[in-house]
């Protein structure tokens, strides 16, 4: 061991969160499982841990590579260092009822296998307090629509990476309009070859540039959405 | 001219025709080569970095600027370029200029030929041409990372099945090299070869 390591259970709670952000930085996984499992020791709950911790982290990862400081592997190295932490802390969410913001259907469009983005919102999503029903790649509109009314979705996300897979979207949503449900969720589309332009042209609520875009993106949404239905019920 | 400075800088103008064709530096080595089998030397050519592949929202900006900036000394300007992942806005721009460009979503749709490439459908496959063979390294290795955390290249790549060498020349060291690319990234190797598929068409069609 250096003189100069860090032992993290040394460190008292502001120290171990600062010192986390920067793990979280350097996508150090198991220095991130041993954080969350120090701060669960002294009693955090485990949406704070989530909360204050990892997604603190997370936001000034998904920043800095808004600003072009850091580049998609550095990003995919902090995701896999949040989702060891978040392997921890889910079932324990679960048990202890933390806040549920809203649930979102998430999925790659039909007749394309990209997943990169689509799985960085859906775990960003979730630890905003969404919960994330992820459908994976080379989605149909049956299959996107039959999600969205099993799981009592609020949200539907759309990924795509090729400008010959995203007119896909499209699809989706004029299907959702054909039957009369497209104003029942909200429409989150996103993808490199997307713009704001093409995501009003099909007539998606918004596109959202990247991961921690779509997660404000959707809480506006969701809050608007709950106004409406709270002034419809007076 | 070499495949570097290609990559980082693009091609600086030449000639002196009365069409001036703005290209990706991927395709300067094959236009050249067509140019000369063709005697089209009408046809002057400037590339810009190929390297803008990987950040297709640097593409429009730079084609403007150069439409912009020779549209007073040729009668004619031609973008050598498909959609290149920026969403149909390079196509806009075109448009607003007042240029044509390749139909397409990417080169190694028009080496193969759109509609036979449509056709194919080949979701899982990942393509590579003869200067992305040459240029693996500057275009996929390093700027995925997989230089200094190769444990992401399944992540990456996982979704894939196959890297589809597309041959535009016979070359055993090409053949030779993009079979080892796809061993690196755990893919199955397919050779096709394209030859300059509709990119000939579509530079006949300016002569």
């Amino acid at each position: 061991m250096s003189d100069d390591e860090i032992i993290l259970n040394d460190l008292d709670d502001d120290d171990l969160v600062a010192q986390m952000f920067d793990d979280l930085y350097d996508g150090l996984r198991d220095e991130i499982i041993e954080g969350v499992n120090i701060l669960l020791a002294r009693s955090w709950t485990p949406y704070d841990v989530l909360t204050r911790a990892l997604v603190g982290g997370m936001t000034i990862v998904g920043n800095d590579f808004r600003d072009g400081i850091l580049f998609v592997p550095e990003v995919l190295l902090a995701a896999n260092a949040m989702k060891g932490g978040m392997a921890i802390l889910k079932p324990l969410l679960a048990e202890t009822g933390a806040p549920r913001v809203g649930k979102m259907v998430i999925g790659t469009v039909k007749g394309d296998i990209h997943d990169i983005g689509k799985n960085l919102v859906g775990m960003m999503m979730e630890g905003a307090g969404f919960e994330v029903v992820d459908l994976g790649i080379n989605n149909s509109v049956e299959k996107y629509l039959a999600a969205l009314e099993s799981e009592g979705a609020d949200i539907l996300g759309m990924s795509a990476l090729l400008t010959t897979t995203m007119p896909y979207m499209k699809v989706v949503i004029d299907t959702l309009k054909e039957r009369g449900i497209r104003d029942d969720y909200i429409v989150l589309v996103g993808g490199a070859p997307l713009n704001e332009e093409f995501g009003r042209a099909i007539g998606a609520d918004a596109y959202c540039r990247d991961a921690a875009v779509a997660v404000e993106t959707a809480k506006v949404w969701v809050a608007r959405k709950h106004n409406r239905v709270v002034a419809a019920a007076r | 001219m070499d495949d570097t400075s290609l990559t980082l800088d693009g091609l600086p103008p030449g000639g002196a025709g009365s069409v001036l064709l703005l290209a990706c530096g991927a395709l300067a080595r094959e236009i050249i080569d067509l140019r000369a089998q063709n005697g089209w030397q009408h046809l002057d050519l400037q590339c810009l970095p190929a390297i803008l592949h990987n950040t297709p929202d640097r593409i429009v900006p730079a084609i403007e600027a150069l439409v912009d900036l020779h549209r007073a000394a040729y009668e004619t300007i031609f973008v050598v370029y498909a959609d290149c992942g920026t969403g149909g806005l390079l196509q806009a721009a075109c448009d607003r200029l007042g240029v044509q460009m390749i139909p397409g979503p990417h080169c190694y749709s028009f080496y193969e030929g759109n509609a036979a490439f449509a056709a194919r459908a080949e979701m899982t496959c990942f393509y590579l041409t003869d200067f992305l063979v040459r240029q693996f390294d500057a275009f996929v290795w390093r700027p995925l990372g997989l230089d200094r955390h190769p444990h992401l290249r399944d992540t990456y790549f996982g979704n894939y099945t196959t890297l589809v060498y597309q041959a535009q020349t016979d070359d055993p060291g090409l053949d030779a090299a993009a079979r080892d690319c796809a061993a690196r990234l755990g893919l199955i190797y397919e050779r096709r070869f394209t030859g300059y598929g509709d990119l000939a068409a579509q530079l006949a069609a300016l002569a």
